[in-house]
Order: C-alpha cells, then structure tokens, then sequence
C-alpha cells in the first residue's frame, strides 16, 4: 500500500484550480492522491471574464486548466458530480453519483451563488442567475425569444451583466435597490458620474427600485412591480444582486458557519475541524467573505503552505478593484466613504471630459485610506501602490488626481517602491520578486509574466510591471542584445533600412559593408527573405542562391524522409474538373501521397528531388504555378462559396479571394502570411482567425487583421468596416508593407501585433490617417512586388543550369536507395526505421 | 590506406552551398565555401536519420566553418564533422582537394 494519504477538494472553480496548481508545483506534491469533485460539467474556467463569453469568447479559451493537468499530475477529476454528504467522524465523502471516498484532508472551495432576491415570481421562465457558463446558455437562448431584459443589481456584476445583455442586442435596463450604482466601491459623486456613463451607452439606470413581485407583463413575458408604484416590463430577468457562499454541505455536516454565512475559517484557513480547510468565496474570515479572486488565491496559498508544514497565515485581503465597464474606466481603492473619523477628502470633477476622482486621505494629510476614480482611471496602479504600502503622500495629494498641467510629472517613479511593495495583486508578486527575475536574465515583458505570472491575472498592474522593468534595466546599465546573430550587429528592421536606403542588391554586399565572418543560417535566410521581399527577385539566382532554407533552394517542403512535398497553388480555393484530374494523374505516375490542406488546396508527399522539375514540367503543362507552400510569403487565400451559391452570401468572396491571392502571390515576408474571406458573417471561411481576414457585410467589406490559428491563436483585430475593394486593397497593401519592413524574422503578424508599441491604434495612424507620410511609400513598393511576380518554377525548369542541381547525386543518376516507402489506407507513407531496415535487407 | 578518388568537375559544384556525390557506396556531401575552400563530410544527418545533409545551409559559427541541417537545424563543424550542439554526436569527415578542374575525395583522409 502507498503511504500516500488522500486529499479530497470540493468545487474545482477559479480558486479551487488555483489551489492545485499550487499545490503541484510544490515539494509536497506526492505526498498526496488528490481527488476533485466538480458540479459543473467542464472543470475551472476564468469566472472573471465571463462576460467575454458573449462577445465572442469560447469556454475552451476562458479555461484555466492547461490541456493535460489533470492526466500529468495524476489528480482524479469528478466532473458533474457534486459532494452531498461530508462524514467527519468517518472522514468520507460521499456524492451525489454514489461515489464514496475516504479522505485524510478536506478542502472546500464551493464558491458561491448568485443572490436571487426572495421576491415572488423570482423563478418565473427566463428568469437567471448571472454565474456559470451553463447560466451564460440559458441567457443567449433565452435571448432568442426575447426583446428587453433587465438586470437585478447595479453592482460591479450587474454592470457587467448589462453589457452582456446588450451583447445580445437587447433593449437593457439595470435595477439597483440602493440608492447609487456600485454602492459599495463608489460615493455619491463617482456613482453619480458612472450613471451618467453607462446611460449615454444605451442603458437604463432605474435607482432606489425595490421590486415587490414579478407577474405577466402586457406587451413583455414578465412585469417586475417595484414598491413605490411604478413597473418595468421586460423579457429577461438576470439576478446579479450579490452573492451568497454555498456553506450548505458545511452546515450538513457540523462545521460553524458565520452568521453573515460562509465556512469560518481561523488565519490558517482551517475550519472548526482540524483535518478540513476552506478557501475561496464560501468561506468566512474575521466575520468577512470576499468575492474576488486575488484573496481566494492567497487562502490557496496558505493552505498549500500549511500542508507542507510551513507557517503561513491568511491576514485578509485588499479589495480595491479596477475595471472597465463597457468601456468606462472604473476604479476603487481602499475606504472611499470616508468613514474614519477625521479623514479628509479631496475631489475632482470634469464634467466636460467625463472624470470624477476623489482621495480619501488620513487626518495628518500624510496617509491614503481610499480613493475612486471614474472615467479615467490610469492613475490607480501609483495610488494603491500608496494605499497598500502606506507610503508618505506628497505635501500637496491633491496633486496626484489633478490633471498634470506642466511637464513637471507628480507620483511615484518604480524606484521609490519598497521591494515589499505588491506589484500584481493577484498573483501577490513583489517588487522584490520581479527585479530579481529582472537580474536573472528576463528583459522582455513577457518574459517577465510568464516568469512571475504578474501581469496574468486582470492584467491592472501591467502598465506599472513595465516601468519597473524599463527602470530596473536602465539601472543595470543593460542593453538588450537584439542583434539578428554573430555576423550582424543588427535587428531585421535594421537590415531591412540598410537594404533599402543602400540600395543593396546581395548578401555579400551586405556582410562586407555591415557584418562579419561568413554568416548562418539565421542571417542568411533573414537577408535573403528581405531581399526578396524588397527587390523581389528570383529567389534561385546565383547571388541569393546559398541564402535560401533548403524549402526555398528546392522550390518544396522538406519532409522527415527528406523527399519533398509539392503544392501548386489553387486560388481562392478554385480548382477545375481537368485540374483535379490532372493532379490525380500526376500523383499517380510518380507514387505520391495527396492530402487536402487546412488552406484549400492539394499537396502531394513523397517526391525525390529529382524527380520535382518532372512533376512540375507537368503540373505547369498542365496550367498549374507554384504555390509558395516551401517559403516564407503568402500561402493561401482560403474562401467560402459565397454569394454566387450559398443562401446567406452577401457578396461574392470567391470572387474577391481569387483576385487577392493573385495580388499578393509570391509576395516574401517575415514568416508566412495567411488570407480568408467569408461572403457573410457567419464567417464559413474562419477568416478571423487569419493574418489577413475579409467578411462580406451589407455596407462593403470588412477587415480584420493580425489574427492567427496555430500554437498560439488569436482572433484578428476589426481594422476598418464597410470598405469598397479599392479601399480595401490599399489598406491591405499598406498594412504588409509596413509589417514587412518592420517585423522581426520569423514573427507573424499577431506577435508583431502584440509588440506594437500603440498596438491595434497605432496601426490605424499610420495605415488610414498615414501619420507618419509613408503610405504613398508604402503602396508603391507593393505595386513594385506585384508587377515583378514570377512563376519560380516556371523560370527554374526553364533553365537547364537550374534544373542541374535537382538531383540526389552529382556523379550518379542512382537516387537516394534509402527512401523507401509502405503502403497505408492506399497511398504512400515514409517507412520507419524498422521497416526500412527490414526492406533494405530483402532487397540486397 | 590514401586513395583519391575523382568525383565531379569543379563547374558542377555550387558556390555557397552543397552538393552531394556518392562514393564507393558513400553518401558524401561536398559544401563550396564563398572563401572558395571545400569540404566534404558524410550526407547522413544522425538526428532527421536520412541523407541530408548536402541541402542544409553554410556558413560559420565563431570562424569554424558549419552546415546546418535542413530538417531540425543542428550545426555540424565542416572540418571535423562533430555537432556543435552535442558533441558526443558526430558524422564522418573526408580529404577533399581540387586537382585542376577536377574535385577529388579521399574517404580515409582527413579535411585540412
Ligand atoms: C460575472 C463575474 C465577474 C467577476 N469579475 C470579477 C473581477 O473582475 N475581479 C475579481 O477579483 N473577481 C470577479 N468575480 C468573482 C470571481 O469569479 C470569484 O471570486 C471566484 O470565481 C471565486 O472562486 P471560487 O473557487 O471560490 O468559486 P467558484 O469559481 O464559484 O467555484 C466554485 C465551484 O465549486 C462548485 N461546487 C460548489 N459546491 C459543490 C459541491 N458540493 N460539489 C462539487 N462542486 C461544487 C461550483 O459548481 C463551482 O464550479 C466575478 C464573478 C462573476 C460571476
Ligand atoms: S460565410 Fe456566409 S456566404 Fe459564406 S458560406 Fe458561410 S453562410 Fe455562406
Ligand atoms: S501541426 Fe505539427 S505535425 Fe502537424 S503539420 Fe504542423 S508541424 Fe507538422
């Protein structure tokens, strides 16, 4: 028998996984079986950007459990079950699908639930709480048959709850029972202001509304009836009005309970039962539950701690929070009510702009007890670095919400941060902590977060992260090496300028006038990619010959067999009956494999190289060109059917994906570069998730960019709506253009994308308002690339010189007797090493 | 034993890259620097575990001449065949000289 005792954890939410992960990343990892239960039918998701769900989020990217966690660190997951019975005296617990387990400890992480006022009528149909994804469903199909909703509770969640209903186009109305919005973060001024706000966006505000009953409407499904007389109708009713810890199974089983409710916990987070802990939204601390994720972590943490017998205590927890609510700006620090004796208050307040702050500061003017802030809120990463490190304030607060009217900048520069001082509130990562992942060789922003994980969580302390990385740096003296390689001292947007204000036409050129040595691969491709991408010229001439990957010097993909693959190029996804045919009889006659790819097209595996001229000898006869699967330039343009054949088509984006992929051909670029169009927004052709996406809409044409599949995919960010093709093309034009100048080697665009200083704004400056004069540039050297396109493999079997080289040996016209190949489901396949010895030794 | 053997003509080498010719039953890839010298190592990649080699790209690292390999990007040192990344691993180097226009190999002999 394993000496292993077995660790039981009820509820697998945010703070539940978070307490896992802890808890495998520690030395005490297998000293425990661990076993979850799960009600819900996925296990943890991201709860706090829930929201996200409806504009466009799916539940596969709001998880929190990295694909294989469970399997890998040999934790069981119940999913959909739920513990029912907690039997302390025997140590078991029991669930509700009749499993029975003995534990040694108990972790409770059941969160909480929505509040549904007890009003009757409250569970009429359509009628939901706002907490889960399956909640999420019930809304978008309860939306379906409905034209307004309204939301019970002007809370931070409620908020965010109407914006979700007017995701999904409902007329929306939020229903607060108190006298202002956000009662517990904001004052009179800051709620009034953020009322303001969110009505100018569409929603109705109705205050001070306590709703006696819900009955049928009239013209709506329901009436809610509020006490002074007055009703709304509506069709949808979304319950956000707070939460109540689920303490239910606790208060079965015997454990004390907070008369506010909630598990009460001592500071080591451990209940009235020695061998039970519970962390999270169900438990309750100093007579305190908190429902926000960053003090749940710090209990998971505490747990983890004590079970490896460390002292760690639980000492409450900072709720200040900031967060944009539909687009507003919204921040709360510490006590904003003032309600110390004594404290002081200083406001400001726009009325033009829009901005309300106001500091809440201690009786001696020296300390800060709380401030809000509402329609800008930039300045809370430095006021809670202040609130939470009780740093003195300067003689005059009043100047850290005042508008900076000179350049003289007021607040806190990183280097007055304590290294005590907490950085990322919901990783709980320090000062200390990041400058010395700094030291350890992380310069990069994401380097630091994957390092640290700060910045990870609601991503508020991001803009504070970076200035302590950018001081600490320049404090060490650093100097980031972003040189390409040993030979150039460069980075490619350097050698790119280089190329283009020299006019340098070789690699040579370059390497004597610039760099050192004899070069690599890594300066060799990147030169050669950029000389091609400027000059376009013929990729297999003498000069760029030995600069080219060996896709790009043969013209074909590589495989592990090291034959080739081989990709005519089909536009849009177009092929005829006799080019189908003429394919299939090509791949029969030399043996090779066809598989459709993910970008529409056919390629055909298994080829010697020289046996690639013959085929593509036959393939051009056969009116085929090449497709540029081997270099790094644009692939495909991937189309849906669209209008000319589909119900739904707006227009024709078979049409528009041919001419563009004939535009923008042969074009060479930092890496590849993948097109899609979908003729209507149900987006058959997956264009968002492309470097350059196109949807057919009523108004014209719009264009989503830097979106990429892949290991790490991105949607691509709406660029500009409603476009005619004119327009469309020149922002397309401009757009490569610029990231082909300016990328770094091998970056995609939705990478480049994310390093853009000014990001998704910033491109539109320069690509629509052409801030910085260089569109007329920019075009020109497009309409250059487009008017010198060549077939490769056209010009390369044209040469004889060329052709020469396609062959396995210089002196012998045998080909490599080691590519050997097996039959599977009728085609093709590369022998393994097995077989191929076994095959090798029957032939001889 | 030092035996010479005639491969190819100088014209049929390729500047700046590779080329591969078999000898006595050897895959032998001949790389052509831009500093015109040449060398000659065996075409098996020990790592993809095919006949390569020839196809990858050349140049240097730190001065010493290298081919990199096509298929994962491992670096094999041109005079001694040894990989730059794993020096336990390494392919066979050979003599190889240009004897007027014509390139020779020598399996048993050893790049300068
Ligand atoms: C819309 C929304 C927006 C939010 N925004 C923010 C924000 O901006 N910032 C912030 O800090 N916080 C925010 N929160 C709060 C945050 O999501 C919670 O604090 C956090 O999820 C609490 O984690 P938890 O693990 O305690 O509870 P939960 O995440 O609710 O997890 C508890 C899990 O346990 C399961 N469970 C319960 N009982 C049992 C049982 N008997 N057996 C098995 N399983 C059981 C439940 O089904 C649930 O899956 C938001 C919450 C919502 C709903
Ligand atoms: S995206 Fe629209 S037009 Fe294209 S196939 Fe789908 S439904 Fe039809
Ligand atoms: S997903 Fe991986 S295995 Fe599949 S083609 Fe791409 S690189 Fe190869």
């Amino acid at each position: 028998m394993s000496n292993k005792q077995t660790l039981v954890v009820i509820g697998n939410g945010m703070v539940g996984q978070n307490f896992l992960v802890s808890l495998m990343a520690s030395d005490i990892k297998d000293n425990y079986d661990v076993i979850t239960f799960c009600e819900e039918s996925i296990p943890a998701y991201d709860r706090v950007h829930l929201s996200e769900y409806f504009a466009g989020k799916s539940a596969a990217e709001l998880s929190l459990v990295e694909e294989g966690f469970f399997e890998k660190n040999g934790i069981t997951i119940h999913l959909g079950d739920k513990a029912t019975v907690i039997d302390r005296a025997n140590k078991t617990v029991t669930s509700e699908k009749g499993k029975v387990i003995a534990y040694d400890k108990l972790v409770l992480a059941t969160g909480s639930n929505a509040f549904v006022p007890p009003i009757p009528g409250n569970d009429r149909e359509n009628c939901i709480a706002y907490r889960t994804i399956d909640d999420l469903d019930d809304m978008k199909e309860a939306a379906k048959t409905s034209k307004v909703g309204a939301v019970v509770g002007g809370g931070l969640l409620g908020l965010e709850a109407a914006k979700a209903l007017q995701d999904l186009d409902l007329v929306t109305h939020v229903v607060q029972f108190g006298p202002r919005l956000m009662s517990a973060q904001l004052d009179d001024g800051g709620a009034g202001l953020l009322k303001q706000k969110i009505e100018e966006l569409g929603v109705s505000v109705l205050i001070d509304k306590n709703t006696i009953k819900i009955v049928d409407g009239d013209v709506c499904k329901h009436k809610m009836v509020f006490s002074d007389g007055t009703e709304l109708e509506t069709d949808l009713i979304l319950y956000s009005a707070g939460i109540r810890p689920r303490d239910d199974l606790a208060t079965l089983s015997g454990l004390k309970i907070a008369n506010r409710g909630g598990v009460i916990i001592d500071d080591h987070c451990l209940t009235s039962d020695e061998n039970i802990y519970a962390i999270g939204e169900c438990a309750s601390w100093n007579d305190q539950t908190f429902g926000l994720v960053a003090p749940g972590y710090a209990m998971a943490r505490t747990v983890v701690n004590q079970l490896a017998g460390g002292d760690a205590f639980f000492t409450g927890a900072d709720m200040s929070t900031k967060l944009k609510l539909n687009g507003v700006d919204v921040a709360s620090i510490g006590d904003p009510h003032a309600s110390a004796p004594g404290s002081l208050v200083y406001t400001y307040q726009n009325g033009v702009e829009g901005i309300y702050k106001r500091l809440v500061v201690s009786k001696n003017n020296k300390v800060l007890l709380g401030a809000v802030l509402v329609g800008d809120a930039s300045g809370y990463p430095i006021l809670s670095q202040y609130f939470l490190n009780a740093i003195d304030l300067p003689s005059n607060p009043d100047s850290l919400i005042l508008p900076a009217r000179s350049d003289a900048s007021v607040g806190l520069g990183p280097d007055a941060l304590p290294a005590s001082a907490q950085i990322c509130s919901c990783f709980d990562v320090t000062k200390g902590a990041i400058c010395s992942s700094i030291e350890g060789g992380c310069t990069t922003l994401g380097g630091l977060k994957a390092d640290t994980k700060a910045g990870t969580g609601c991503g508020g302390c991001v803009p504070l992260l970076k200035s302590v990385l950018d001081c600490e740096l320049e404090k060490a003296g650093f100097e980031v090496n972003t040189d390409i390689c040993e030979h150039f001292a460069f980075t490619r947007q350097d050698l790119y300028n280089l190329v283009m204000v020299e006019e340098i036409k070789t690699f040579h050129e370059l390497l004597t006038k610039h760099g050192s040595g004899s070069g690599c691969e890594i300066c060799k491709q990147t030169v050669g990619n950029i000389l091609a991408s400027y000059w376009n010229e013929y990729v297999l001439k003498e000069d760029h010959l030995g600069l080219q990957d060996t896709n790009d010097t043969f013209l074909a993909n590589m495989q592990k067999d090291g034959t080739y693959s081989v990709v005519p190029r089909m536009t849009g996804g177009e092929v005829t009956p006799e080019g189908l045919i003429a394919i299939g009889q090509i791949a029969k006659k030399y043996g090779l494999y066809t598989k459709v790819t993910g970008g529409q097209r056919v390629d055909m595996f298994g080829a010697r190289v020289d046996q690639l001229p013959l085929i593509w000898q036959e393939l051009i006869d056969a009116g085929f060109e090449s497709g540029h699967a081997y270099g790094k330039s644009l692939r495909t343009v991937k189309s849906c059917v669209g209008s000319t054949w589909c119900r739904f088509g707006v227009d024709d984006s078979v049409a528009l994906a041919v001419e563009l992929e004939n535009r923008y051909k042969g074009l060479r670029s930092p890496h590849k570069i993948k097109f899609a169009v979908s003729g209507c927004t149900r987006e058959c052709a997956e264009a968002q998730s492309k470097d350059i996406g196109i949807i057919a809409v009523e108004g014209g044409w719009n264009l989503y960019v830097c979106g990429n599949g892949g290991m790490k995919p991105r949607h691509g960010d709406l660029f500009a709506t409603n476009l005619d093709k004119e327009t469309l093309i020149k922002y397309i034009d401009r757009v490569l253009t610029f990231y082909v100048q300016t990328a770094d080697r091998m970056q995609r665009t939705s990478v480049w994308m994310e390093n853009m200083e000014g990001g998704l704004d910033y491109l539109k400056s320069v690509v629509i308002d052409d801030k910085l004069a260089i569109c007329e540039k920019l075009e020109e050297q497009m309409q250059r690339v487009v008017d010198t396109y060549q077939c490769e493999w056209k010009t390369t079997i044209a040469d004889e010189s060329k052709v020469k080289r396609f062959r396995h040996f210089v002196n012998s016209d045998k080909h490599d007797e080691n590519i050997i190949f097996v039959e599977e489901r009728g085609q093709v396949r590369p022998a393994n090493i097995e077989e191929r010895e076994l095959l090798k030794a029957e032939i001889a | 034993m030092s035996k010479w053997i005639d491969v190819c003509s100088v014209d049929d080498l390729q500047k700046n890259s590779g080329i591969c010719a078999l000898v006595e039953g050897e895959q032998v890839a001949i790389f052509y620097m831009a500093d015109n010298s040449i060398y000659a190592i065996n075409n098996y990649d020990p790592f993809g575990k095919v006949h390569v080699l020839s196809r990858g790209m050349i140049g240097d690292i730190k001065g010493e001449p290298m081919v990199s390999s096509p298929l994962y990007k491992q670096h094999f040192n041109l005079k001694t065949g040894v990989c730059f990344e794993d020096e336990t691993v390494s392919v066979a180097s050979y003599g190889i000289r240009i004897e007027g226009d014509r390139v020779e190999v020598n399996l048993n002999g050893v790049a300068k």
